[in-house]
């Protein structure tokens, strides 16, 4: 009988023999020799670093000045220049690369490691999956059955206020604002002297869910934080919608909202603070959406 | 009229005629969510099978709203031509198509029976079409259409160059459309969506357009796409347009969210045969897309192709210069991918031509929809070897102000390099002119792509 030890080397010796004449084997090593061993430790420069009313790449342009001066006025992308009638290379991968963020971050799934690492509860929608939620937004308005049991035992006393995030068309836009905007809600709101329940996080939700939360928790002010539906200038940017004694089937124009939240547009700080002053109102006024004078 | 069909023994049998047109309805997200879908692959065949055998009469008889209560269906059952109407009423579907894409049924056989058809049987019949049907019986139905310049010419291809900004902002505008007109698009209509839907900032854009299209003597149509009745305010005012806009949809109930009627249509086109710029006939610009009238509940459970070309019915009262199908916009509940978008493009298309519509295409998506620039590119070729007359340009194919995706300055004239197609011929003489053109009419010429000739 063969040994293990035995085998391993017979097959090894084969092997050898085989791969001795391969042109494939002879190609690997042309291949090692050329490109593997003059590798730089460098890396190429970011293609999405340069802001994009910068980037001009007319030659000879009539007026290059004047060009350059009306282009800042505008996030298009002009002044690119062509070969042909098509785009440059650069250009045509800076599009590609705004694209690519931007549908990662509609198609991605959360995290579950997000909501671990900071112990935040997770609650479910009628949307079982991604698919669901793009091609069903009334599943995503409402909560799962199991998620409204869930939600009413997790919020034991009725809260004055509930904040929570959800996913909806960026969940990149939650990861890159909710450690900012959250402390700066929840610090605002103790100033302001409101009881609030701990912040949770409802997947695949839609705005209207928020209606069902309000129901299901008793709360005065319900606030969600949602990822907007991406552009190419960002995928982070999020919304809040703010509503006074919700409930399922209420007018959209009872919402107020906070968009654009993102670091281009209204920083995260600034938009949790100007949040917590909004709820403010709406516990003096009684009111939100149209009916709240701000 | 039979409802019922056969397939593999097993038979299909179907509510009435709206029940047919649903389910025989390639796949749609749209129609789904609207629950008019057929359930299986083979319920979808069995329903084609049926609607091949229903009778143009048949389809005419049954429009999907009701008469009394929609002004669309008025529009569209007392619109048609009734000698037109007799030569074909007892076709079936399947005559229909085969006459369609019969090599001997010349363009002026086709238009002797088309102003006979209803929207709802241009929709039944292109729910028979495949995409080179679609292709090879659009190629046939050439639609001219005149406002300041004459678009529709089967070797030609036009662009509307969309300059939006996202504030409006005149210099950013000016700077946008200066680069697109030196990229030679911008024939079929320079024109952008205002984010400000007032009187006075769209009385400034028009003057604006107005006077830059003038002072460089170019050959193409103004219009600024706010509300119509924001538009005729300004016409009043004395503000010039060659043209005016609106979004339209295939029911009443769908129209009134869009804040519009057949009244305030037929006012706005007598207001520009009187005070418009253009100085020809055709001087309405309307956009529309699969799914509207769903989203504002107003689609009486019919399918979304039908409901799309009740639009087209309702435009061609109008004759407009323009009609655009803003394809890929609503999103993935209503068109889930790029292979919707295509196939709802190529629908579009060929059902506004049967009709005798300018028809154009806003080949696009947004970003939460599986479509790429590829898929973009795709239909865009496809509808440009079908002979469609127009369609967008925007910088690099962003369109940073509705924040969706379009086709670029640069996919356009490629496009025409592609196929093989030259801008409109005033347009084409104005391109070699400034030196964006060679004169070949196909090769860019030393200025294309330098905004900065107009500084």
């Amino acid at each position: 009988m063969v040994s293990d030890d035995k085998l391993k080397e017979i097959i090894a010796q084969v092997v050898g023999e085989m791969m001795k004449d391969a042109p494939a084997a002879k190609a690997n090593k042309a291949c090692k020799s050329c490109c593997c061993e003059n590798v730089s430790d460098d890396s190429l420069e970011d293609l999405t670093a340069y802001k994009l009313n910068e980037w001009y790449q007319v030659p000879n342009a009539h007026n290059e000045a004047e060009y350059r001066r009306l282009k800042m006025l505008t996030p298009a992308r002009l002044g690119v220049w062509h070969c042909g009638a098509r785009e440059m290379t650069n250009t045509m991968l800076r599009f590609r690369a705004d694209h690519a963020a931007a549908q990662d971050a509609v198609f991605n799934e959360f995290p579950a490691e997000f909501l671990e690492q900071r112990g935040i509860k997770e609650f479910a929608t009628r949307s079982d999956c991604k698919d669901t939620y793009l091609t069903r937004p009334d599943l995503g308005r409402r909560l799962s059955e199991d998620g409204a049991k869930a939600l009413k035992a997790f919020v034991s006393k009725k809260p004055q206020v509930v904040v929570y995030a959800s996913d909806g068309l960026s969940g990149t836009a939650i990861e890159a604002n909710y450690d900012i905007v959250i402390p700066a809600i929840m610090n605002g709101l103790k100033a302001y002297g409101y009881d609030a329940c701990e912040p949770f996080f409802v997947r695949y939700g839609r705005v209207g869910a928020q209606d069902e939360v309000s129901e299901v928790t008793g709360c005065d002010v319900c606030c969600v934080l949602i990822g907007e539906r991406p552009g190419l200038a960002t995928a982070e940017s999020m919304s809040a919608y703010l509503t006074w004694h919700g409930t399922i089937g209420m007018s959209e124009s009872k919402r107020t909202v906070v968009s654009n939240i993102h670091n281009a547009g209204t920083p995260a700080a600034e938009a949790g603070a100007h949040i917590a002053d909004i709820i403010d109102q709406m516990f003096k006024q009684k009111a939100s959406g149209l009916d709240l004078k701000l | 009229m039979i409802l019922k069909s056969k397939l593999f023994g097993k038979v299909y049998e179907f509510k009435d005629v709206k029940d047919v047109l649903g389910k025989a309805n390639e796949l749609k997200s749209g129609d789904q969510l609207a629950g008019v879908a057929a359930e299986t692959v083979q319920e979808r065949i069995a329903a084609k099978a049926c609607l091949a055998n229903l009778t143009v009469k048949d389809i005419y008889e049954n429009p999907v709203a009701p008469y009394e209560e929609d002004e669309v269906t008025r529009c569209i059952q007392d619109g048609i031509n009734f000698k037109a109407y007799e030569r074909c009423k007892n076709w079936t579907i399947a005559q229909l198509r085969e006459f369609i894409l019969d090599d001997h049924t010349t363009t002026a056989m086709i238009r002797d029976i088309s102003n006979g058809l209803s929207a709802e049987v241009a929709s039944a019949v292109t729910k028979l079409m495949s995409s080179i049907d679609l292709m090879i019986g659009a190629q046939k139905m050439p639609v001219y259409k005149t406002c300041v310049t004459t678009c529709g010419y089967p070797d030609r291809l036009s662009f509307r160059l969309q300059p939006n900004h996202t504030t409006d902002d005149l210099d950013a505008m000016r700077i946008t459309y200066m680069e697109g007109f030196s990229y030679c698009v911008g024939d079929a209509l320079f024109g952008m969506n205002p984010v400000d839907d007032t009187v006075g900032s769209v009385d400034r854009v028009l003057r604006d357009y107005w006077d830059f299209a003038r002072k460089w003597e170019i050959p193409t149509q103004v219009c600024c796409l706010a509300h119509v009745t924001t538009q005729m305010e300004c016409i009043k005012n004395g503000a010039p347009a060659d043209m005016i806009f609106q979004s339209i949809a295939g029911s009443q109930i769908a129209n009134d969210a869009f804040g519009v009627n057949i009244a305030m249509l037929d006012e706005a086109q007598d207001l520009m045969v009187h005070h418009g710029t253009g100085h020809g006939e055709d001087v309405l610009y309307f956009e529309t897309g699969e799914g509207a009238e769903l989203s504002a509940d107003g689609h009486w459970d019919a399918d979304q192709l039908t409901m799309e070309a009740r639009c087209y019915g309702l435009a061609k009262r109008y004759h407009p210069y323009l009609v655009d199908s803003v394809v890929g916009f609503i999103g993935p509940e209503y068109l889930y991918d790029g292979k919707q978008v295509a196939r709802a493009g190529m629908e579009d298309h060929f059902m506004g031509k049967l009709l005798g519509i300018s028809m154009g295409c806003d080949a696009c998506y947004t970003n939460h929809m599986k479509c790429d620039q590829n898929d973009n590119e795709n239909l865009e070729i496809l509808l440009a070897a079908s002979g469609c007359n127009f369609f967008m340009g925007v910088p690099c194919a962003d369109d940073c102000m509705l924040m969706y995706q379009s086709t670029g300055f640069h996919d356009d004239h490629a496009t025409r390099q592609a196929v093989h197609k030259k801008p409109l011929p005033e347009f084409e003489k104005w391109c070699q002119k400034m030196g964006f053109l060679e004169e070949d009419g196909l090769t860019l010429g030393p200025n294309a792509g330098d905004a900065s000739v107009f500084l």
